[in-house]
């Protein structure tokens, strides 16, 4: 097998892969490969047909297959490479990217590898739902795939599980399309996703959303007949005594995101238990030199613009690193309280101003975001309020470090 | 009479206290731009939603495109226009930005689609 000598080989042709794609362009780097496993590009953002894409990054509210074509547009005129249909079997910590065409295996030796391969949905079997196993229950981005790309309805009467954007968007979705949405139901006592997807996709359409509950039985054989739901209590367990069945044909799972990493495991990359993503510096670059992460596979986002932001920082440091053979040493650590549920990045050098990427735990009024240096508070940020859903995004600047000392961000 | 918003604007989701009068605002809290206010000014008055959904396409590489409205309709309307594009049916190729329907039931929004799909090819 002949190797394919590429300067950049990106994973994934979703938004990530796509604008780290143009934006290495634009900076001059003319040997980019994009591999990307469907047969279009455009990733996640093919079935995401509602509106309400693009406003932080084209100052209007655009479907998300518009949203990738101003970047498949470039992609294309810029004449920048992509195979698709082709998946990406092995990363080497060497750069060697191994994949599967409908040419035949394909080996490309990078000078550096830009992981852009989204995130996978948390299943039935992760949260240990009891009950029979028939069918009728989907992941909601699975629904949505059938809805919208396969033009296959898939049920008439649905209870949702979990109250994840992309759950609350099919609870919307199916009620155009004529089913019955009953409610959603959310294990924490607070809502998981976006406040304007409560509005405008439950709300509007009379479905409650009831919080601090789960689904503690699973009824039917061939084809789901029904959920049994449990009100929990502080600590998430079900409450005995307080079951309540409703009648379905049809169970959407909304109950989380979680980086795909198998990839990046197979490369060596290390990975951080809170985000379930690569450990990075202040470059995107991961614990393997020369490979690099952005997007939903390194930090599951609220919002696709910021996705498309971070592969463009992520891109110039690309640039950079091809540039020098090398990138400084980033050896202060960024920690956090137990409020905080991650960072990103994890490490920096504090050479130059970083943007941090954060989310809160609970939902919190009037909060103060400070970052410290040992007990010296180097910055403060305040915020009227700071939910789960949203992630929040600052600028830490490099005149504010006082040392190389960790960093700890806590949120009170 | 105090009334509770979430704007849906934008991402934001500002939770608002709009202090209401009949479909006048007296006073307005939470909002962290001007949109908030016109958000439950249209509210009050005649509240707008956009909607997408999806057309069947005869002979294409993909069996359906997304479609838009390429402006928001009045939320009473929703359904009346839904069943409306539900009647189209296109064939390839279809253009992204190209307009199924134009000025969908007088409401002053086209119904136009946000994807490209092209002929299917025989192989």
């Amino acid at each position: 097998m002949a190797v394919i000598n590429k300067e950049v080989v990106i994973v994934g042709g979703g938004p990530a892969g796509l604008a780290a794609a143009v934006q290495l362009r634009n900076k001059g780097i003319n040997d980019i490969v994009i591999l990307e496993r469907e047969k279009q590009l455009g990733g996640i953002l093919r079935q995401c047909i509602h509106d309400g894409f693009g406003l932080t990054r084209f100052k209007q509210t655009l479907s998300g297959p518009e949203y990738s074509a101003r970047f498949i547009d470039q992609v294309a005129a810029m004449n920048i490479e992509y195979i698709t249909d082709t998946t990406v079997i092995d990363i080497t910590p060497g750069k060697k990217v191994i994949a599967v065409s409908k040419a035949g295996l394909l080996e490309y030796q990078a000078k550096a590898v830009v992981l852009a391969m989204g995130c996978r949905e948390r299943t039935r079997g992760a949260i240990g739902i009891p009950g029979t196993r028939p069918a009728g229950i989907y992941n909601a981005g699975v629904a949505q795939a059938y809805i919208n790309l396969h033009n296959t309805m898939v049920g008439k009467e649905a209870v949702i599980l979990g109250s994840g954007d992309i759950g609350m968007i099919m609870a919307r979705r199916m009620t155009l399309e004529g089913a019955r949405v009953k409610a959603v139901f959310e294990l924490q006592p607070y809502p998981s996703g976006l406040p304007r997807n409560i509005e405008q996709c439950l709300n509007d359409y009379g479905i409650p959303l009831h919080v601090s509950h789960t689904i503690t039985n699973i009824k039917g054989h061939s084809r789901l007949e029904g959920v049994t739901v449990s009100q929990v209590d502080e600590n998430l367990k079900p409450i005995p005594g307080t079951e309540k069945d409703y009648a379905c044909d049809t169970l959407i799972l909304s109950v989380g995101l979680i980086p795909e990493n198998e990839l990046s495991l197979a490369c060596g990359v290390e990975l951080d238990e809170r985000t379930k993503g690569a450990v990075v510096d202040e470059n995107y670059q991961t614990t393997v030199p020369g490979v690099f992460a952005a997007g939903n596979v390194l930090q599951v986002h609220d919002l696709v613009d910021f996705v498309s932001l971070e592969a463009e920082a992520l891109a110039d440091s690309v640039v950079e690193y091809i540039t020098a053979g090398r990138l400084p040493g980033c050896g202060i650590r960024i920690t956090t309280d137990a409020a905080v549920s991650h960072t990103i990045p994890q490490q920096i050098s504090g050479g130059k101003d970083v943007k941090i990427s954060l989310r809160v735990r609970k939902p919190l009024k009037n909060c103060v975001i400070d970052v410290l240096q040992g007990e010296t508070v180097i910055k403060t940020i305040k915020l009227k309020k700071a939910i789960p859903a949203e992630m929040i995004q600052f600028k830490l600047e490099q005149a504010a470090l006082k040392s190389t000392d960790t960093i700890k961000v806590v949120v009170k | 009479m105090k009334k509770e918003y979430t704007c849906i604007i934008c991402p934001n989701g500002c939770e608002l206290e709009a202090e209401i009068e009949g479909t006048e605002i007296i006073a307005i809290e939470g909002a962290a731009c001007s949109k908030g206010t016109d958000y439950v000014r249209q509210e009050l008055v005649d509240p707008q939603r956009n909607i997408a959904t999806s057309v069947l396409v005869a002979n294409g590489d993909i069996p359906l495109v997304s479609v838009r409205l390429s402006n928001p309709i009045p939320k009473a309307e929703i359904f009346a226009v839904v069943n409306e594009i539900k009647k189209v049916k296109l064939t390839a190729p279809v253009m992204l930005g190209q307009v199924i329907i134009k000025n969908v039931l007088g409401l002053n929004a086209d119904v136009i689609a946000t994807k490209q799909v092209g002929v299917k090819r025989v192989s």
